[in-house]
């Protein structure tokens, strides 16, 4: 339902988005049901001539359980939302997959800078590829992200994931997601932070496998690529010698 | 003139007593408040006892003890108050104030050796904790004293006897603030 | 109480209300005592700096429909100023409309009335309480004319961005708006004792607990948690004045401190605080659909008992603000199950208020539309609070409009729709003059369908991912839609067309009070001791304070000829 607003892009937005389309069954039945009640009364007690208002103290039986059923229908109501909120949340935020490549997401004033981990996969390692207002994924593979800030709160925020988390300077948060569809999307600072908080975007790009892999290459620093055929992990000085052999 | 409503008590307790513990329920969670982050953070921050060291404990416990005996002066006067003795009253609530003013002197003391040594609000989250607790206790004492002060110009007229204990329960509770704050600024080391 | 009676029989003769001359100006309206001018001080205070919300809305507004035009009678709106609008916006509606106007604006004016007092137990600390009130609302005009402009940092003003204004470009701004802030909580703390210690202590004789209105009672409740919840805030603010002005660190990382403390220290009162206001409204709604609908309210002690349970909830809820900002995830639970759950007894108390409109005789005065609108469209705001209580949908709706349309169904009726209930309930007592019928229902409905134009929109937009405090969408490729923009477009005409309708309620409002045909004591037929004063009260409020033979609600009693039957008449 929410897919028809905003792409969904990742393993879990579709369970975010059932458990929004739960609480809209639960939460409209009660509301069409307690405003039906509502204009329903309205219309029937409406002020006639020669007749008089009820005096009734609350205290009836049958008219109590018209306030203490329905009490006990929303605490039921009320723990199956909890039981589905808290399952959607132990999936995004209590557990962390394995991670297939990690990226660090770093925020400032005014622009998301981020750092893929390149061809060797470790991040700050030479071959790192540093990107601005940029971010390159590939599809289907777990990511780790290493949630950073330079400055003041900000916010990492995918709509088409449906997944946010706070930027706390001095903190890093560790959290993780799966793209699901490739295409264009959006990336907000979801928590204000000064003057520029409305240029605060980004662009999140998820390539195919090949299409990423292109991507690596083409964008591997010059330096790394210096002596070695752009594979080797070692950034050692005598790394002429490790590689001799694989030449 | 006072209103009628000021003198009803449908409570049966009377309304200035009534208002004075309402008053100490908003200060018990302000300072209730700004402790538990202070007791939070020296948790979190075990290097902090090393600033905690330089506070001067028996400075502390002197006050203690002034706080205490003035605590000691406002019963007094409001025994005196209760037996129609105003002026008596008055008396003892000056002594009370003056036992303020020797805390504050002994503070100020304390602060201008500290910040001379370098232990400034600044240098450390110790000492911000520090002096702000201890500063917003301070500034709680000075308007106590006002108050107090106030109360007696009255009270020597034998006039408004009531206001005497009622005064008395905030500087208590003013006393009391500081029986927590001694421990966790002084003792904690 | 023993000696209620003889208490009562020493009153006679001993008031102050015997020979006065008249006061002049200056002590009349700007220096007086008395509990009706000091509830007229804050509720015209309100209704003016309600004005001054909805221009910023206004212009935020416009800036957000038609970006980077000049916003007539505003010019162009620069980012800087558009994040200092929105902050104020939010800052003046909770803390400088709603709360005046419920709390102190009808608190005082009421509460000495429906007691049977001649006034508050401490006439010159209300008079005081009002004065730190009026110097908190210069402190914040100031802080929006210095140099460098307004604070823009939202209300919820989150370190590192108000500690330090490097990060804010605000310097003066910040910390006069904090200050501002904080001078308008001590007022509310000098109030608040007023409101408690008079209702406790100075009811009529023969008025129990339980024969107190319900707008008494819920205006007393509301300062018991207001003063229960700011504590930690008033500490977190001179926290904050002090990283901001000299140089400390509690809530810089950098230097050992922590910014989500000052989260923290902000919710623990924020939520509590919106409860502040809730409470007091949901008393005016009480007051009004039982005399219009001529009906005892449906059980009123489960009405107190779910006041009181919502009010001790109410402090284990807050952090829900705080999903994503970096607190322990297991947390989150804890809090999703109390959020969640606090809407039983408030669903509670909603379903006591529709069900007193059960064999009732309604009619449909103005006052009573305001009732019962305040009703239907605080069930959205609660519902819609549903999604952002469940931690796993609030990841994506946290800081998107979604969240801006929820708080506004639930303030909106707060703030205004039960205050047009009140005031157009309580003016013929407070004016001794009616205020146009015709032009009260224009009003309303003028009023009602354009806010849900308004904010029906804004869930929409929220949903597809439309984060908040922002000025302008069309930086965000996915935002910058057409049919997105089209519905920012939609809400900001229907806003304008909203404000226009205001102008109707201004115009009645004035000239009524001068002209509006003369009113009687009673004119609604009410039970409640105000409606057996004069209209308006003179200064005492009645020559000799009445006594309580029953509760506030008996309504069409059988058996007797009145379908009413006043709290003072004797049996």
């Amino acid at each position: 339902m929410l897919d028809r607003l905003v792409p969904s892009a990742a393993s879990y937005s579709g369970d975010v988005d059932q458990l929004i389309l739960l609480t809209t069954w639960i939460v409209g039945a009660w509301f069409i049901a307690a405003e039906a009640m509502f204009f329903w009364l309205m219309f029937k007690f409406r002020a006639k001539d020669g007749v008089k208002a009820q005096y009734i103290t609350g205290k009836e039986k049958h008219l109590k359980a018209w306030i203490n059923i329905p009490h006990g229908l929303v605490l039921m109501f009320d723990v199956v939302l909890i039981v589905a909120a808290i399952r959607v949340w132990v999936l995004i935020k209590q557990t962390l997959p394995p991670a297939d490549r990690t990226v660090r997401v770093m925020s400032q004033q005014w622009a998301w800078t981020f750092q893929d981990p390149g061809a060797d996969g470790q991040l700050d390692t030479p071959d790192d590829i540093r990107t601005t207002d940029k971010l390159h994924i590939e599809v289907g593979k777990t990511y780790h992200f290493l949630l950073e800030s330079k400055d003041v709160l900000h916010s990492f925020f995918v709509p088409a994931f449906r997944m946010k988390h706070d930027a706390v300077p001095g903190r890093t948060y560790t959290g993780w997601f799966k793209a699901t569809k490739t295409g264009d999307y959006d990336i907000s600072c979801a928590e204000i932070c000064g003057v520029g908080h409305g240029v605060m975007g980004a662009d999140l790009v998820i390539d195919t496998p090949e299409n990423f892999q292109a991507w690596v290459t083409q964008n591997t620093p010059e330096t790394a690529l210096a002596s070695t055929d752009g594979t080797d992990m070692s950034a050692s000085t005598d790394s002429t010698s490790a590689t001799a052999g694989q030449q | 003139m006072k209103p009628i409503a000021t003198t009803r008590s449908a409570m049966g307790i009377m309304t200035g007593k009534l208002a004075v513990y309402w008053v100490l329920v908003s200060e018990i969670v302000i300072f209730g408040g700004l402790l538990a982050c202070y007791v939070m953070n020296r948790i979190a921050h075990v290097e902090w006892a090393e600033q905690a060291a330089h506070t001067n404990t028996w400075a502390g416990a002197f006050n203690t003890l002034i706080l205490l005996s003035s605590s000691l002066s406002a019963v007094l006067a409001h025994q005196a108050a209760e037996k129609g003795n105003g002026k008596k009253a008055a008396n003892l609530l000056y002594l009370t104030c003056l036992g303020g003013l020797v805390f504050l002197i002994v503070k100020s003391f304390e602060w201008t050796h500290e910040i001379k040594a370098g232990f400034t609000i600044q240098s450390s989250g110790f000492w911000a904790y520090y002096y702000t607790a201890a500063g917003l206790h301070a500034f709680h004492v000075i308007a106590g004293m006002l108050v107090m002060l106030w109360v007696a110009s009255t009270a020597k007229k034998n006039q408004e006897l009531h206001r005497v204990e009622n005064v008395g329960i905030y500087w208590h509770f003013v006393d009391l603030v500081w029986i927590f704050l001694f421990p966790l600024l002084y003792i904690a080391k | 109480m023993a000696n209620h009676a003889d208490a009562h029989a020493d009153e006679i003769g001993s008031g102050h209300h015997g020979h006065h001359e008249e006061p002049g100006f200056i002590k009349k309206y700007l220096w007086s005592t008395d509990h009706k001018m000091i509830g007229f001080q804050y509720m015209f205070t309100g209704m003016a700096m309600a004005l001054l919300g909805a221009f910023m809305a206004y212009v935020f507004r416009m800036q957000l429909a038609f970006p980077g035009n000049p916003v007539p009678g505003f010019g162009v709106v620069s980012p800087g100023e558009y994040n200092a609008l929105i902050t104020n916006h939010g800052s003046i509606m909770i803390f400088w409309v709603a709360m005046p106007v419920l709390i102190a604006g009808f608190g005082n004016y009421l509460i000495p009335l429906m007691i049977g007092a001649d006034d508050m137990v401490f006439p010159r600390l209300n008079r005081l309480s009002f004065q730190m009130f009026a110097l908190s609302v210069v402190i914040l005009i100031a802080s929006l004319v210095v140099q460098n402009g307004g604070f823009g940092g939202a209300w919820t003003s989150y370190p590192p961005l108000s500690a330090n204004p490097d990060y804010n470009l605000t310097p003066w701004g910040a910390s006069l708006w904090l200050l501002a802030v904080a001078v308008e909580f001590v007022a509310f703390l000098l109030g608040g004792i007023n409101f408690i210690v008079t209702t406790m202590n100075s009811r009529a004789p023969g008025m129990k607990a339980f024969d107190v209105p319900i707008l008494v009672w819920t205006i007393v409740i509301a300062s018991i948690l207001f003063m229960a919840s700011v504590g930690p805030l008033v500490a977190g603010a001179v926290m904050l004045l002090f990283d901001q002005l000299i140089g400390t660190s509690f809530f810089n990382p950098n230097k050992g401190g922590d910014p989500i403390l000052w989260q923290h220290l902000f919710w623990f009162f924020g939520h509590p605080e919106v409860y502040v206001v809730m409470l007091p409204a949901m008393g005016i709604v009480a007051e009004v659909i039982t005399v219009f609908a001529r009906k005892k309210m449906f059980a009123y002690k489960t009405v107190i008992y779910t006041i009181i349970a919502t009010g001790v909830l109410s402090f284990f809820v807050w952090a829900h603000h705080q999903f994503v900002a970096g607190i322990d995830p297991r947390m989150a639970n804890v809090f999703t199950v109390t959020t969640v759950l606090i809407s039983i007894p408030i669903a509670e108390m909603l379903f006591v208020y529709i069900a007193t409109l059960y064999g009732g005789s309604i009619r449909f005065s103005t006052p009573m539309l305001w009732a019962l609108g305040f009703i239907a469209e605080f069930l959205i705001g609660g519902v819609t609070g549903i999604y952002l209580g469940a931690s796993g949908a609030d990841i994506h709706f946290h800081d998107t409009y979604f969240v801006v349309a929820h708080f506004h169904y639930t303030f909106f009726p707060i703030a205004i729709i039960a205050v047009m209930a009140g005031v157009t309930f309580w003016f013929p007592k407070m004016f001794g003059r009616y205020m146009n019928e015709f032009w009260g229902k224009v009003h309303f409905w003028g009023t009602m369908i354009p806010f849900n134009c308004i904010f029906i929109p804004l869930f929409i937009l929220g949903a597809a991912g439309e984060h908040r405090r922002i000025f302008d969408y069309h930086n965000f490729p996915h935002l910058g839609a057409q049919w997105m923009q089209d519905m920012r477009i939609f809400a900001t005409v229907s806003l304008l067309v909203m404000l226009a309708f205001q102008l109707i309620f201004l115009i009645n409002f004035i000239v009524s009070m001068f002209a509006g045909k003369k009113a009687p004591k009673n004119p609604w037929k009410a039970n409640t001791l105000e409606w057996t004063a004069d209209s308006p009260p003179p200064h005492g409020n009645w020559p000799e304070l009445p006594t309580c033979y029953r509760g506030p609600y008996e309504y069409s009693v059988p058996g007797r000829a009145d379908d009413f039957w006043p709290q003072n008449e004797k049996a």
